[in-house]
């Protein structure tokens, strides 16, 4: 039997960059293959040429064993190449049904589409209503749809574009079985993803590919997560440097009954927490997507402002009652998940997203003007110190990859050396250099006698990361533990609620 | 029991242009458009349609001239915000303007000159004591009526529609997917043009059979506001015009004496329509969920990547 998709020598070049250079690979019936690498290592690039948004300067596709020129994506799509974008290309007033309607190159009656659709999502247990409004569906769902657009060509490749990180566990889980199904059925599938232990769950074949160039192909299943992103930043990849059985200075951060009320419909209200963080510690709080990781960030940060002035004290002082600007001055600072529109504006510069958060505690604003000065040189301390690729202090944060935007936020905080950090989802979507450098600098800030709060998804990160941990579940926290006395299995039993005796502990 | 069916009667004649108008700008906005010229583009129509009648004597050719006038105008509103991607409130401000003097200019010459009134399409139907609140209106009305359905219809059912909807609603993923989305909202721009011009040129061929400056009298503002009040729905619309209507004939009886009417000042009957529409749209901007149905990309200017 013929490769499903084979590609050589395929090259690319961009101005300034060759971002493929002679990269061949093959994809069998029914595999699941995972394309990894760094962001910028070319994943992107090669997926549109395979996909038609682009063509490559030289090299051969192959498709079915035949020598093939996509032209364009509807051309992909003809030859049974479906794709899943990362970022979704819907109508959120729009129905279901009529959001898939649109994408379809062919007009179908919309009854017989309907029940192509509840066909579709028969066979692969993709439940959806196709008369819902997008608006009021859960990102997971709004992925489903994108799936269900690209089933209903009866793909033979469909590609993945980093399917899992917007997604919960429970979701991946699904999104899992469904696409081993459709790989059970000679479907196959180019996964695209930086997660290690997603590709060793999931992949039978690995590519990976570094500056443009494959360096590998090998069976993720015989490898470690630690030599797959060895081979993908190509140095040996840099542990976590602690200073091994440093005692803990006094508790500076102590949050004592907090409580917040429930602001939305889909929000989840922290219920009744208390803990406390030493100078020097790092706590981390695990939980799935949707327990009150939210609005516990919000209560601490003071974008919700409690009435119990004691509920939070940094080094005995309460800053309850307290807004984001005064907490700021009294040294807490917090980094929220949402990078883009809520860290920081993606019209304004880099310059000026530095003073909005750092103005009081580095002067950046002298009688209500703006020294513009200040914010430059200290943006461009940022930009050179966690390795930001940027053109400088002037260009919109809107302009930087998700990783980098999340490497400026993450070190225009740290370098405002708070007493108190509190961030969430510190590394979601950077790549695993970039992860390293970060939690790098969260040890190291915590070295210098920090409290800090990191309110993550991630097992693994936590676990490499912290130093104690907590478990949030239904907007309630579990005891405060030394991370090594936890095990996974029970980490993930409080992760479903399970508290048992860890209540009274 | 007359004096009901007269105000009724009243109520549909003075409701259809700004039903017509307001269906017009009802389509421009679920593209993506906010076109705030109505009131503009519908003097014109006015103007257009009143000198046509007034040089051919046919009621027909005067309301096609004023769709012309209408549709005209909205194209180089259209022009100025699709192709150059001008700010549209500015540019819909200025078409309002320009609507104005330039009808007036256009229509200095014709003041005080009668024209016939449009006759009513069932003439027997027409003369019946009680019959007539269905079947005594000239051609707009049920045109307007007409075009509710149509309307309807045409988003809800057509992927014409579905299509103009999605433009309205996420301009840049249906610019990805392969929608041309200058093109589709051209041609609703158009369409509101014309309707609008329809609507203005209904005033001097249903209402005041002559040509005064300025004779729309706020109407179009009127429409544009109906359709927020609506939420963007065609048959929200017919009721909001028709009570709109109502209240506006209700400040005519008062000010005439009509008995109990006259208990209510008719400054405040007058001020009525505007009240309810500041009321209905803090109302509306209460309720922060989807069901307010606004096109999220309207008044914004497409502008792909690259």
């Amino acid at each position: 039997m013929p490769n499903r998709l084979e590609l050589t020598g395929i090259t690319k070049q961009f101005p300034g960059v060759l971002a493929n250079d002679h990269v061949s690979f093959a994809v069998k019936p029914g595999e699941i293959h995972a394309l990894l690498g760094e962001n910028g290592a070319g994943k992107s690039t090669l997926v549109k040429m395979i996909y038609g948004i682009m063509q490559p300067d030289a090299g051969e596709i192959r498709w079915n064993g035949e020598p093939v020129v996509v032209a364009n994506p509807k051309a992909a799509r003809k030859l049974g190449i479906g794709m899943v974008f990362q970022h979704f290309s819907l109508f959120e007033a729009l129905t279901v049904l009529e959001n898939i309607a649109l994408g379809m190159d062919a007009k179908i009656p919309s009854r017989e589409l309907e029940s192509r659709i509840r066909a579709v999502m028969e066979t692969y247990g993709l439940a959806l209503d196709p008369h819902r409004t997008v608006a009021t569906l859960s990102v997971g769902e709004r992925q489903r749809i994108e799936i269900v657009r690209a089933l209903l060509l009866d793909p033979q490749l469909l590609i993945m574009d980093e399917p899992t990180s917007v997604l919960t566990p429970q979701e991946v889980e699904q999104l899992f079985t469904v696409l081993r199904t459709l790989a059970a059925e000679g479907c196959s599938i180019l996964y695209i993803s930086h997660k290690l232990h997603e590709i060793k769950a999931l992949c039978d074949t690995a590519t990976i590919l570094r500056g443009g160039k494959l360096v590998d192909t090998c069976d993720p299943k015989q490898e470690t997560s630690r030599s797959m992103a060895e081979k993908m930043i190509g140095t040996g990849l840099k542990d976590i440097v602690k200073a091994e059985g440093g005692a803990f200075g006094p508790p500076k951060l102590v949050v004592n009954r907090l409580s917040t009320i429930k602001t939305g419909h889909f929000d989840v209200a922290v219920d009744d927490v208390s803990f406390t963080v030493r100078a020097g510690e790092i706590l981390g709080v695990a939980g799935v997507a949707g327990n009150g990781q939210n609005a516990l960030l919000d209560a601490l940060s003071g974008e919700l402002i409690g009435d119990d002035r004691e509920a939070i004290t940094i080094d005995g002082f309460g800053i309850g009652m307290m807004n984001t600007t005064q907490r700021r001055k009294q040294g807490l600072c917090a980094v929220p998940e949402e990078r883009n529109g809520h860290a920081a504006v993606g019209d304004f510069s880099l310059s000026d997203n530095s003073v909005l958060t750092a103005r009081d505690r580095l002067g950046m604003v002298v009688l209500g003007l703006i020294n513009s000065g200040a914010a430059k040189t200290y943006t461009g301390k940022v930009i050179a110190d966690f390795a930001v690729k940027a053109l400088g202090p002037a260009s919109t944060a809107g302009s930087l990859s998700g990783g980098n935007l999340q490497k400026y936020i993450m070190g225009r905080e740290i370098l405002q050396k708070p007493s108190v950090l509190v961030v969430s989802q510190p590394t979601w979507g950077v790549d695993a250099g970039a992860a390293a450098a970060i939690h790098q600098a969260l040890v190291d800030l915590a070295a210098a006698g920090s409290a800090i709060v990191v309110i993550s998804q991630d097992l693994d990160e936590l676990r490499a990361l912290c130093d104690t941990l907590a478990v949030i579940n239904m907007g309630r926290l579990s005891a405060t533990r030394p991370v090594k006395d936890f095990s996974v299995e029970e980490i993930g039993l409080l992760m479903g609620g399970v508290h048992g005796s860890m209540e009274t502990a | 029991m007359d004096l009901t069916i007269a105000i009724l009667v009243t109520v549909v004649g003075a409701s259809t242009p700004i039903l017509i108008a307001a269906l017009g700008e009802l389509v421009v906005e679920r593209s993506g458009v906010l076109n705030l010229g109505v009131e503009g583009m519908m003097l014109l129509g006015a103007i257009a349609g009143f000198v046509v009648q007034f040089h051919t004597g046919n009621h027909y050719l005067a309301l096609i001239c004023g769709a012309g006038a209408g549709m005209a105008a909205s194209l180089i509103f259209g022009f100025l915000t699709l192709s150059l991607s001008a700010n549209q409130t500015a540019t819909g401000l200025a078409l309002t303007i320009f609507g104005t003097g330039f009808s007036a200019l256009a229509g200095a010459s014709y003041s005080a000159r009668p024209v016939s009134l449009m006759s009513p399409i069932f003439p027997e139907l027409a003369a019946h004591p009680v019959l007539r609140v269905l079947f005594g209106y000239s051609f707009p009305a049920y045109f307007a009526i007409f075009m509710v359905f149509a309307i309807w219809f045409f988003l809800k059912k057509t992927r014409a529609g579905l299509i103009l909807r999605a433009v309205g609603e996420n301009d840049l993923s249906a610019h990805s997917i392969g929608y041309s989305v200058v093109k589709v909202r051209y041609f609703a721009v158009m369409f509101g043009g014309a309707m609008a011009g329809i609507a203005g040129a209904c005033f001097p061929l249903t209402l005041t059979p002559q040509w005064a400056e300025g004779m729309t009298a706020g109407r179009g503002w009127i429409a544009v506001a109906l359709v927020v009040f609506a939420s963007w729905r065609p048959f929200r619309l017919l009721g909001g015009a028709y009570l709109f209507g109502l209240v506006m004939t209700m400040e005519l009886y008062a000010k005439a004496g009509g008995g109990p009417l006259s208990a209510i000042p008719s400054e405040l009957w007058a001020a009525l329509p505007y009240i309810a529409t500041i009321v209905v749209l803090v109302l509306i901007s209460l309720r922060r969920d989807a069901s307010t149905n606004a096109p999220a990309c309207l008044g914004k200017p497409f502008m792909p990547s690259n």
